[in-house]
């Protein structure tokens, strides 16, 4: 049987985001995929060296519990539901909300986003970074981690067009 | 069971206990078995599906007081 292939477009760079490309990634890896994510546009971000600049925001996402990772069961069950408004006015609610998501990914036994990038790279999944946003956006190549290719949506198609499985996320 | 090598997974979420049962199968040789201790309840299925995938057989699955156990022969 030959090796099946998953062929991932990594669009997303908030904290949240960053996990389905990984997770993905390395699972497909583990399960003897051979696998290319293609990080374009906001994806970038989830292939900087310095991952601290993946934040979550709860402003405008009805779809988030905002929930404490502190504190008596009865506590933690309570979905803060804090208007948009007052969201947008405090300074440093992202910063809070990205610290507390990261305290739930800790309590709740999930792999912080560098260790399952880290094991996406152990694995060999290739990470290719479109070249043309890198420019659009200001990076330089020395922003991103070793190991990344630089190359534009011909090559991605010549990895994805043979694949079993394509997603963009 | 006799297995040749133990993998604590407890407390792991998802996709880990996967990707250390990987690499723990990586450090034995054909036929060794590895002996998986898990919390996620979704690890039932997943090392099904693990196995069903990778060719590597799941001789046993257990469940005990909220922890998992496999047993998976490597191919």
């Amino acid at each position: 049987m030959s090796q099946k292939k998953l062929a991932i477009i990594a669009t997303k760079g908030t904290l949240d985001w960053a996990y389905p490309p990984y997770i993905l990634a390395s699972t497909a890896a583990a399960l003897d995929y051979q696998v290319e994510v293609f990080f374009t546009f906001y994806g970038l971000q989830l292939l900087r060296k310095d991952l601290s600049v993946l934040k979550v925001s709860p402003l405008g996402n009805p779809g988030m519990p905002m929930k404490m990772p502190f504190g008596p069961k009865w506590f933690r069950g309570i979905n803060w539901n804090v208007p948009n408004a007052i969201q947008a006015l405090v300074p440093g609610y992202e910063s809070f909300a990205t610290a507390m998501m990261k305290q739930t990914i800790a309590n709740n036994g999930v792999a912080s986003i560098g260790d399952l990038r880290s094991l996406c790279q152990e694995a060999e999944v290739k990470f290719i970074a479109c070249q043309m946003t890198v420019e659009l956006f200001g990076f330089d190549h020395s922003d991103f981690i070793d190991g990344v290719e630089y190359a534009g949506a011909a090559a991605f198609f010549e990895f994805a067009g043979e694949s079993d499985i394509c997603l963009y996320l | 069971m006799n297995f040749d090598k133990e993998l604590d997974a407890r407390g792991l979420n998802c996709p880990l206990p996967i990707l250390r049962c990987k690499k723990s199968l990586g450090e034995l040789s054909a036929g060794q078995v590895l002996k998986v201790v898990a919390t996620d309840p979704g690890a039932i299925k997943d090392f099904d599906a693990f196995s069903k995938q990778t060719g590597n057989e799941l001789l046993s699955s257990a469940q005990a007081g909220g922890e998992f156990t496999f047993f998976i022969k490597k191919k």
